[in-house]
This record gives C-alpha cells, structure tokens and sequence, in this order.
C-alpha cells in the first residue's frame, strides 16, 4: 500500500508535477530535499529516497551516474592516524590527492571568486636556530627572544612555494581534521548536524548543517572549512564512489571537513593520504587491534599530539623515530 | 455576581482594540516623523536587495572567509544583545529599591529592549549560511543540542527576554488606555525578567568563553566585561532617546525627570569604569605574561608584522574605542558637563560607539587572528555586508520608533479610551 503510494508520487515527480519537487526561487531548494529528516532519524528507506534524489540531482546537474553509500561502522573499530614528521618532505601530494577523492571546490578558473577548498593545510615550520645577538633589544630580553625552537605553531606559514622541497631550514607539518575523541565542534553545534560516529569519525550531514560556522570558531586545527559559495568542480574531475557523510558533493552556506575518506575506510581500503605519500610518513589503522601498525607507533615512537592544552583528545597522532 | 462582573471588564477592555488603536496612532505623526520612517524603510529595501544577493550567491559576498568565519554581523549580534539586556538597569532601581523617578521611563528601556532584540534576531539570522534550515534548530521538527550548544542556550534566553520585554510594556500601555489598574501577576514578570536580563548576556559571553580554540576568548572574565559594557551602551541610548522624546514633546519634561536622567548617567559612569578596568586587567594579565595568548590583543592594540608585511586594520578601533570611553568618562565625572543636556548626550554617543568598537568588531574579529595554524588575515567587511547588518539596525530602530510612538501617546494622554 504504502509502496505503490510512493510509487503514484515518484512517477508525478517524474511528469514535475510534485508539490515536492516544486524549488523555492533564489535560494533554488526543493521541498523534497527541505523536508528531508536528520540522517540519524532517517529509516533505510528514507535513506535510500533521499540517496536517489541526490543521484538523480547530480545527474541531471552534472550528467554523471554516481553511488552514494551509507556504510555504517564497522564493530571494534576506531580509526587512528599518526604522521610521521621526521619523514614528511612537505610535497602536498596528499592535499591534491584529497581535493581530488573527496570532491572539494577546486577554484574556478573563469571565476575568481570561488575559492577552492583543502581540507589539509601543510604547515612550514622553521627549524630551531639559535641566534644569539649581541646586544640586548630591551631590559629583560637578552637577546634569546626570537629563537624558534621546535613547534610554535602560531607564526607559521602555510603557502609556502620553494621550487624544490624539502628545504633546509625548514620541517613540515600537515593538519587535517585531529578526529577528536572530545570534539568541541560536536559538543558547539546547535542542530546536532555533525558528530562522532562509533568508529570515532567526526562527520557532517551536509543537509542538515544551517551554516552558522560555530564549529569553525571552536576547532583548534582550522579543520573546518564553510562553502563561501556554490562549490565548482569539473563533471569529468568528479569521484563518484561517494558516501552520504563523506565525500558527496556539497552545496553552498555548509561546512566540510576530512573524514578520514569514510568512502574507502569503510570498506577496507586506506584513505587517499595515506596512499598517495610518496615517503610514507602516513599511517593509518584500527586503535582497538593490538596487532595494527598505528598501535606499534604509538608504542615505540616518540609520539605527541597537537594543542593538548585545548582538551581535545585527538586521534591523530604525530611522531618521531 | 462577581463572574459577571468580570466579563463586563473584558468586553470593555478589548485587547484587540487597543491594539487596533495603537497601530493606528503609531503611524500618524508629523511629516518630520514620516521622514524618518522612511528613511529607515529605504535603508531596510537597501540590505533586503544585498541579502537577495548572499541567498542567491552565497557568503561569498561579504568579507569573511575561513580565516575569520564571523565578522560584522556576529559583531552586532553580540553588542545589541548587550543594549536589550541593559534595560534591567532601569528595572532593578524602580522594582526592587522602589525608585519612583524611573516610572515614566521604564516603557522607553523595556522596549529598547525589544528594538535592540530585532537587531540582535536579523543580524544574527543574517549569519546563517542555509537560512531554510533554521528548524532544524526547533524542537519536534528539529534536533536541538540542547543543554550542549551554547547557541542553543542563547536562542531559548533571547525568545523568552524578546517576550518578557513585549509583554510587560504592552500590558501597561493597555492598562493606562482604559485608565485601569494592572494586575499584580504582572510583577511576577518583571521579577522574572531581572535575572532573565543579566542570563541573555552571560550566555552570549559563554558562547565565546567556553571556545579553548580561541585564547583571546577562553576568559572568565568575559562574561562579567559583557554585563559591564552592557550597562553602558544600552543606558547610554536610552539617555539619547530620552533627551530627544525631551525635546521634541515638552510636556514630557516632568515625567522624564532630570533626576531620572542624572541617575542614568550615573549608572552609565560606574559600568564605563568597571569596563575600563576589566579591559586593562584583561590586557595585563596576558601582556605581562607574554604567552602566545598574547598575540590577538597585540593584533588588536598595535597590530602584527609578518613577513615584512604590517597587519593592523582595527588599531584605531581599538584606539578610537578607548579614546571616546575616556573622555566620556571625564564628560559624566565633571557635574557641570554631565547636567548639560548637549554635553550629556554627546558623551552617551560616544560610550555608544566606544562600546559598539570595543565590543563589537573589537571582541569578535581579534579572536580569529591569527588563525589556529597561525595565519594572520584581516577581515574587511563588504559594502553588501555593511548594508545587510545596518538593514537590521533600521529595522530595530523602525520597530522602537513605533512602539515609543505609542508609549508617548498613551503616556500623554493622546491616547485614551473615552468611556
């Protein structure tokens, strides 16, 4: 009964003459996708409606046939990561390898004013040098002050552009999305659009994020990243192997972060990142298995974690060997 | 015998018509008052034709980016909500010490309260990036991270301060219009909006303090320099609008009485120095230290150099802001400044924009600089932007003129119910 209900609607949708797929003008949203429930909320088949309303958009929109998943977690399961930064030679090669799985604004070359999206920001950091001076630059500084020692990740830079990496004087530090295991970004948001999965992987449900960017100001990695607009991306760049929580394409006024490629983790596969480092300085694994790499690390490295003063408890590791 | 006596009562004061009446009488007025709402209308057309704009393009249009993802109107939010809670500062005195001078003034401080709510309410609507989806925030139809979110917090305080500071205005002016006397359950709402007044701006103050993210925040102190800047600008407005509600009806010169006004200023100069000195023990505490907690009130006070590059676009904010707050301080010290109608409300304008630069851009923007990665980025409002959160103070304003509109016909005697 209920189904050939639904049935009746979709083959009036298919003429487009649903009151549901009427769009509100300007802002350009269907009823359909504004009545659309929290995914939490959302039975499996209210899941599968609204994955094949989001197919069919972007197939009438970009003319490709995706898959959008919505695999869950898998039991005994939390991912970790650790990063080795004696290794990382600051090539970025997993930023564009991340731009590129997981469908960020890539910039438009025609229109300047659409920003492209990183959702890893490789950060250079001078390595530590002492130049004492001489003579002393005010009463209690003795000429020690401006030495850069180890990580102040405070005056840093992250548009460096050498002709070669890496370079001497300098290490590097790639931030991503920490996948918090207190996460002020959950805890700060008013609608309960994002939050921790059981395998501890922060996401967003893109269609339920109002776009008030709290969690951007409580994010101590500027791991948040806000569609300023419309997000660009070429039909043919496109990754279809998409998950809901993931790497879906996004629409302007909402957040995206790293979600550590929930798309290929989920099914066994290493995320892009990891992948694609040319030195190997990117680790990933399952913190609950006493066997997996990530734990080895963290036992016989020299490990540390950054800003712990924030409270935050990443999953996200860095090390030294 | 009683039960019928009642409804006699109700059916002489019809709410509706009352109401009926106000509306009329708060769109008649001189043409000099037609001007003005005009001009409020035409400044609200401007920043609905600018909102077209960001609904269509999105926040691309306004100067903020991920570097800093609140700007001018997170600004303004948070110091209008400010001048709404301050009208407690006109409550306590008349409720709970019994000050009679403040009777006749306490409809002007109660609605600034609700002009200063709908600026708080567009401008901080006007930050939402997918508008449509506000009921996701709402009960029933929404998931609202209520207890956790502070924004949930302050949604929930400024409805019900929004209501108390409709209701119990609006219920006095009904009452004088049948030249009756009001109900006593009345006072349990004004008792209730004392408190309820001091929670909007605490909890506008959690909203930032609570962020370890952001050091230049992360203060107790915050909330307690919130109340203190509170008390100054929202009195310092009432003051101006009262010197001109003076002015332009004369014959409210006894009820707004000079020592009504006197005592406002009074309370304008004690929360001006208390701000003065939570802002300097905020400045020492971190610039004696020296600490990386430091460098947003270095960007603020004197501004960063990076890579041979000078970053310093609120410094004379900041400089500006202190500078008016001082001699505003010196203008309410001096008795013979303070009692003159002119040096009095210049020094109110300037608390006004003294509080509005230190509060507004001032607290909001330096917390994003640099960015957690250490980036140092200015942020510079759009001309769109500026339209769009001054559309909301056009529509605050419009809204108080109308509801003052009222007040002073009822409180003349313009409006009365002849029976």
């Amino acid at each position: 009964m209920k189904d050939s209900r639904r049935n009746f609607i979709k083959k009036i949708a298919m003429l487009g003459f649903s009151p549901l797929a009427f769009k509100i003008p300007v802002i350009d949203v269907s009823f359909e996708e504004l009545m659309q429930k929290h995914f939490k909320e959302m039975s499996e088949e209210e899941k599968r409606e609204v994955i094949e309303r989001l197919e069919r958009e972007y197939k009438e929109k970009y003319g490709i046939d995706v898959k959008i998943k919505t695999t869950p977690a898998k039991e005994g399961v939390v991912w970790g990561y650790a990063l080795n930064i004696q290794k990382c030679i600051g090539c970025r090669r997993c930023v564009y390898a991340c731009v590129k799985e997981n469908n960020q604004s890539r910039g438009s070359k025609n229109d300047p004013t659409i920003p492209a999206i990183q959702w890893i920001r490789v950060i250079r950091v001078e390595k530590a040098k002492l130049n004492p001076e001489t003579k002393a630059k005010a009463d209690f500084r003795v000429g020690f002050g401006e030495v850069r020692a180890g990580i102040d990740i405070e005056v840093t830079e992250h548009y460096y552009s050498p002709d070669k990496v890496p370079e001497k004087d300098y290490f590097y530090i790639p931030i991503q999305c920490q996948q918090c295991e207190r996460p002020p970004c959950v805890k700060v948001c008013p609608t309960k659009a994002t939050w921790k999965e059981p395998d501890g992987i922060i996401v967003i449900d893109y269609n339920w994020c109002i776009g008030c960017r709290y969690c951007m100001a409580a994010c101590p990695y500027w791991a948040r990243h806000f569609n300023w607009t419309e997000p660009y991306i070429e039909a043919e760049e496109i990754n279809t192997n998409m998950h809901y929580l993931g790497n879906r394409l996004r629409m302007k006024g909402v957040v995206e972060k790293c979600t550590f490629c929930i798309q290929r983790t989920r099914e066994g596969r290493f995320p892009a990142c990891v992948e694609i480092c040319p030195v190997g300085a990117r680790k990933f694994g399952n913190l609950l298995d006493p066997e997996s790499e990530i734990r080895k690390i963290l036992e016989s490295k020299r490990v540390f974690r950054l800003k712990e003063e924030a409270g935050t408890q990443p999953k996200f590791f860095y090390f030294m060997d | 015998m009683v039960k019928v006596n009642d409804e006699r009562e109700k059916v002489d004061e019809s709410f509706f018509r009352f109401l009926i009446e106000a509306i009329k009488i708060a769109f008649s007025g001189s043409r000099r008052y037609y001007a003005w709402l005009l001009g409020l209308i035409l400044i609200i057309l401007l920043g609905a034709y600018s909102y077209y704009y960001q609904l269509k393009y999105g926040f691309i249009i306004t100067g903020m980016r991920d570097q800093v993802s609140w700007g001018l109107y997170i600004s303004n939010f948070t110091f209008f909500v400010g001048v709404a809670a301050s009208a407690v500062m006109i409550v306590i005195p008349l409720y709970i010490y019994n000050y009679k001078e403040f009777k006749h003034i306490i409809t002007f401080g109660e609605y600034l309260a609700v002009g200063a709510l709908i600026i708080v309410m567009t401008n901080v609507s006007a930050d939402i990036g997918r508008i449509e989806r506000i009921f996701h925030m709402f009960p029933i139809v929404g998931t609202p991270n209520w207890p956790q979110s502070l924004l949930m917090w302050d949604f929930i305080v400024l409805i019900g301060y929004l209501l108390l500071n409709l209701i119990i205005p609006t219920y006095g002016l009904y009452k004088a219009y049948y030249n009756s006397q009001p109900r006593s359950w009345i006072k349990v709402l004004i008792y209730i909006s004392v408190p309820w007044a001091i929670s909007i701006h605490t909890v506008t103050a959690f909203i930032y303090s609570g962020l370890s993210a952001r050091p230049f925040w992360n203060s107790a102190l915050m909330a307690p320099r919130f109340l203190a800047s509170a008390f100054t600008s929202g009195p310092a407005l009432l003051i101006i609008v009262l010197l001109l509600v003076r002015h332009f009806r004369p014959e409210f010169r006894e009820k707004i009485s000079e020592k009504a006004i006197q005592t406002l200023a009074q309370i304008i100069l004690i929360a001006l120095i208390t701000n003065l000195f939570f802002l300097g023990s905020e400045i020492y505490s971190v610039g004696y230290a020296q600490t990386s907690h430091w460098i947003s009130l270095e960007y603020l006070i004197f501004g960063l150099e990076h890579a041979g590059k000078y970053y310093g676009v609120l410094v004379p904010f900041f400089w500006a802001s202190l500078l008016l707050n001082l001699i505003a301080v010196f203008v309410l010290l001096y008795p013979k400044t303070r009692k003159n109608s002119y040096s009095l409300a210049l020094a109110c304008f300037m608390v006004f924009i003294g509080i509005w630069l230190e509060k507004g851009m001032g607290l909001v923007i330096p917390g994003f600089v640099p960015t957690p990665i250490g980036e140092i980025w200015e942020y510079i409002p759009t001309l769109m932007e500026i339209m769009i959160s001054f559309a909301g103070w056009a529509l605050g304003f419009l809204i108080y003129t109308l509801l003052i509109r009222v007040t002073i016909a009822i409180e003349s005697g313009e409006l009365r119910h002849l029976s």
